[in-house]
């Protein structure tokens, strides 16, 4: 598997991943589809801002949109984002944060005062 | 520090490798000595470790309980399979959400190198339905520290895991 965002242009990928609302709702959308009603409920923000947000992603192919009547429900696009990558990408972000807590307990442990560790 | 790999190894398996400035020995107890491990297999940012029952010994029992302020959670069982001081670990867990998740068949080996331990860890990939439940269940449990987690990846990391295949 090849996980690097395979975008026309990257500079537009980048642009899409530069604003924290558009990251946001990518991860909102590693729970599976959600239409823009779903996906503008957790912010103080119109759905027609969402939406903008929406075709920024959709352009820089992070994620991929279907017709369902009126309706054009979103998921991450298979070109961009894959479920194994991003549940990769948790495990290494929490087991990052645990080894570097481990880090800090091992020089504690090394001085011998780890029961003072709060 | 970026000293950690992690990678997949055929269809079933992650491989994660870390370096550790410490003995295999302390780095041996801080994986099987319950004290210890509640200070840092926390998790993502917010959730601490109220209850941690580690008996280590063949067939001796795991479990782990995390819970965040605002009172979600959720428990890892399992068992140890074999253990050899201070160098190798074997056990099998679970995750409840609170449903089980598959066996994870998990072995541990930590190796002395010149500056202190090299660590190999060796566990069973989860299915496609588990990874899926991990992560919405990851993001239930850590929406804001997500959020924040998010700022913080660089697009490298977030649209390059490196893997095996």
């Amino acid at each position: 598997m090849n996980g690097t965002l395979e975008a026309p242009n990257l500079d537009v990928a980048f642009l899409a991943l530069s604003d924290p609302t558009r990251r946001a709702i990518l991860a909102r959308l590693t729970q599976g589809e959600a239409t823009v009603m779903q996906l503008a409920e957790p912010f103080a923000m119109t759905q027609p801002a969402i939406s903008r947000h929406l075709r920024v992603l959709e352009d820089a192919g992070l994620i991929a949109r279907r017709a369902e009547g009126t309706r054009r429900p979103c998921r991450l696009s298979k070109t961009g984002l894959d479920t194994i990558d991003q549940w990769l990408a948790m495990l290494r972000d929490a087991l990052s944060k645990n080894y570097d807590r481990l880090d800090a307990l091992l020089v504690t442990m090394k001085s011998g005062n780890e029961e003072e560790i709060p | 520090m970026s000293k950690m790999t992690i990678k997949t190894e055929g269809d079933r398996f992650v491989v994660v490798t870390r370096r550790f400035a410490a003995t295999p020995e302390a780095v041996y107890r801080a994986h099987t000595e319950s004290k210890l491990i509640q200070k840092w297999m926390l998790g993502p940012e917010g959730m601490t470790m109220p209850v941690c029952i580690s008996e280590a010994r063949p067939g001796g029992k795991i479990r782990y309980e995390w819970t965040n302020p605002v009172g979600g959670g959720f428990y890892l069982t399992g068992e140890y399979v074999e253990l050899t001081p201070f160098s190798r670990i074997v056990h099998v867990e679970r995750m409840h959400f609170p449903d089980p998740t598959p066996d994870n068949h998990v072995e541990t080996r930590f190796e002395a190198d010149s500056d202190g331990t090299f660590m190999t860890m060796r566990m069973t990939l989860p299915d496609a339905k588990t990874r899926s439940q991990m992560l919405a269940t990851g993001m239930e449990h850590g929406m804001e520290a997500s959020y924040v987690r998010l700022d913080n990846l660089n697009l490298a990391q977030s649209c390059h895991v490196p893997t095996a295949r």
